[in-house]
């Protein structure tokens, strides 16, 4: 089962029969565990991971760094949710350390992402600071480099 | 240019009985080609683990650019028995009985090197990998090719192996978990060839640079057998399990006695090992066992998958237990192996690499390498359906014409 995921997280474009062998489960089993996982939240869902810089569509991304005074009885959570149903929010991460949440954000351009931040984030009750913090170049995200690697010069080998 | 030297004659003789490769002429086809895929080439298609390149690189930094001992640095001898013990039981003296090499192929000509007089023989079951034939002859010995059989899962047995003995037998070549066929001999399958070679002065050569790939059950060394292990020489590498075939990194573990002659030898040939490789081999020794353990993982599912799809298109192919082969029969088709080569990879653009170039047993099977993505793997099996029902195709209509 944990395989299974593993694959997934892995990879979420292979079929059900190249789940089965791998896994070592049949393609029924694999249906039926992937049925389980999407009714339970634990595959939240798929999506592609996309270089919007290899193509012609303007698109920035921020990380805010954003202080909070948590509320009696809910915590951080009740401003979390406030902030996570907004759909410029990408993600939204509780912290340990100097601030509280993580917010990242993604506009078509600079100053959306700044008006999204001084209109909506930093007005909102219970948010006492905010930073902004813009992505300049992505290097790395899920495991996957953003740039081609150089391919290594070869010649004929037999192995 | 005017050739005033009669090279064929100044040639040695030994070296002109070593056949080249057939192969060569796909690879320069392949290259040419596009959307080509290849299963052909038998090399892990990781990049080494970070961790190690940055051992090697930091090396660098440091300017540690020289010669190191003869046998490899003590540092690396010890993390390599520290290694062999941990992960195999296999109990070495790093001071004594380790050398490291410039891959498993020095280790396994060292002790070939270093065993044999003019016409001994060596028994090198096949299909296998091609270097044992032509180091055997280089040394001056004579190969003697014991084929194994698909319906043994291409074991040697104790059978195969008597017939093949004879008074000048010197060495026996155990090259499992083997390449081409995935093979893999098992704690009973040594104990029954350590009683054919009791009594014998037979050395065997233990070549285990898959070990660390077998699927479902651990390696077991013949130097794993008390009764096998004085007669044993293992060779190993970095190459196949920690995914550093260029950085050259094998070592060879052996009796005293034999390891201080072969040591002679490299120290003559090769002076020491490569000193960047050695550092970052000393951190794969130390933290790379996760490592080992992702990529066997990875390789288990593409086999899986691999062996499944090959069925299920209709070839047969017994289940590989160990390296990162598929050895699927091909008799079905009637064409040769290396004829279902060349028509595959010129109508379907896909190599693989014809079973006899393992030597004569490998006849009616082609060597699929699974050390490649799923994708690749996933579109070579469409098309290797594809290229079969055309075939089938032609042949119902050559029948009915």
């Amino acid at each position: 089962m944990k395989k299974l995921l593993q694959l997934l997280e892995e990879d979420c474009t292979l079929t059900t029969e190249q789940l089965a062998s791998m896994s070592g489960m049949s393609a029924e089993e694999v249906k039926a565990a992937i049925r389980a996982y999407e009714e339970d939240k634990v595959v939240l869902g798929y999506k592609a991971i996309v270089d919007w810089d290899r193509t012609d569509r303007e698109s920035v991304t921020a990380l805010i760094e954003v202080k909070v005074t948590p509320q009696r009885n809910e915590g951080f959570d009740r401003v979390a949710e406030r902030i996570y149903q907004y759909d410029e929010v990408e993600s939204v991460y509780l912290m340990s350390g100097a601030f509280d949440l993580t917010v990242i954000i993604s506009g078509r351009t600079l100053k959306e992402v700044a008006q999204f931040v001084g209109q909506r984030l930093a007005t909102l009750e219970g948010v006492t600071g905010t930073a902004t913090h813009f992505i300049l170049k992505k290097y790395k995200e899920k495991h996957l480099i953003f740039e081609k690697r150089e391919e290594q010069e070869r010649e004929w080998i037999f192995v | 240019m005017d050739l005033r030297m009669n090279y064929e004659n100044l040639i040695s003789s030994r070296i002109q009985q070593v056949q080249p490769s057939g192969i060569r002429k796909f690879f320069d086809i392949l290259e040419e080609m596009k959307d080509a895929i290849s299963l052909g080439i038998g090399e892990p298609d990781f990049v080494t683990p970070w961790h190690i390149r940055d051992a090697g690189i930091y090396s660098l930094e440091k300017g540690f650019t020289k010669y190191t001992s003869n046998a490899g640095m003590a540092e690396l001898r010890r993390e390599i028995a520290a290694y062999l013990n941990r992960r195999f039981d296999l109990q070495y003296d790093f001071a004594h009985e380790i050398i490291v090499t410039v891959g498993g192929s020095e280790a396994i000509d060292l002790a070939l090197r270093c065993l044999l007089n003019p016409g001994d023989e060596v028994i090198v079951p096949v299909p296998s990998f091609v270097c044992y034939g032509p180091l055997a002859l280089m040394a001056g010995g004579t190969p003697v090719y014991v084929e194994t059989k698909a319906e043994n899962e291409f074991r040697l047995t104790p059978e195969e192996l008597r017939a093949a003995i004879t008074p000048k037998t010197k060495v026996l070549v155990l090259p499992f978990p083997n390449n081409p066929t995935g093979g893999i001999m098992e704690r009973k399958d040594l104990e029954a060839i350590a009683e054919v070679l009791e009594g014998t002065d037979i050395m065997v050569i233990s070549d285990e640079i898959y070990a660390e790939l077998t699927y479902g059950q651990h390696h077991v060394s013949p130097a794993n057998l008390p009764q096998l292990k004085e007669r044993t020489i293992v060779v190993n590498g970095f190459s196949k399990s920690h995914a550093m075939t260029g950085w050259r990194m094998g070592y060879v573990c052996g009796p005293a006695p034999i390891v201080t002659q072969m040591l002679k030898l490299h120290q003559f040939g090769i002076m020491s090992a490569p000193t960047t490789s050695q550092y970052a081999a000393i951190e794969a020794m130390r933290n790379g066992d996760h490592d080992i353990e992702k990529m066997r993982d990875e390789y288990d599912g593409r086999r899986r998958y691999l062996v499944e799809g090959l069925r299920r298109i209709g070839l047969p192919c017994f289940e590989p237990k160990g390296a990162f082969y598929v050895f699927p029969d091909i008799r079905p088709t009637g064409l040769s192996s290396e004829e279902f080569c060349e028509r595959f990879l010129m109508e379907e653009k896909v190599a693989v690499i014809a079973g006899n170039a393992f030597g004569p047993g490998g006849e009616g099977f082609v060597r699929c390498c699974y050390a490649t993505s799923m994708k690749d793997i996933a579109e070579a099996l469409t098309r290797m359906d594809n290229f079969l029902n055309n075939l089938r195709k032609k042949q119902a209509r050559e029948q009915g014409n």
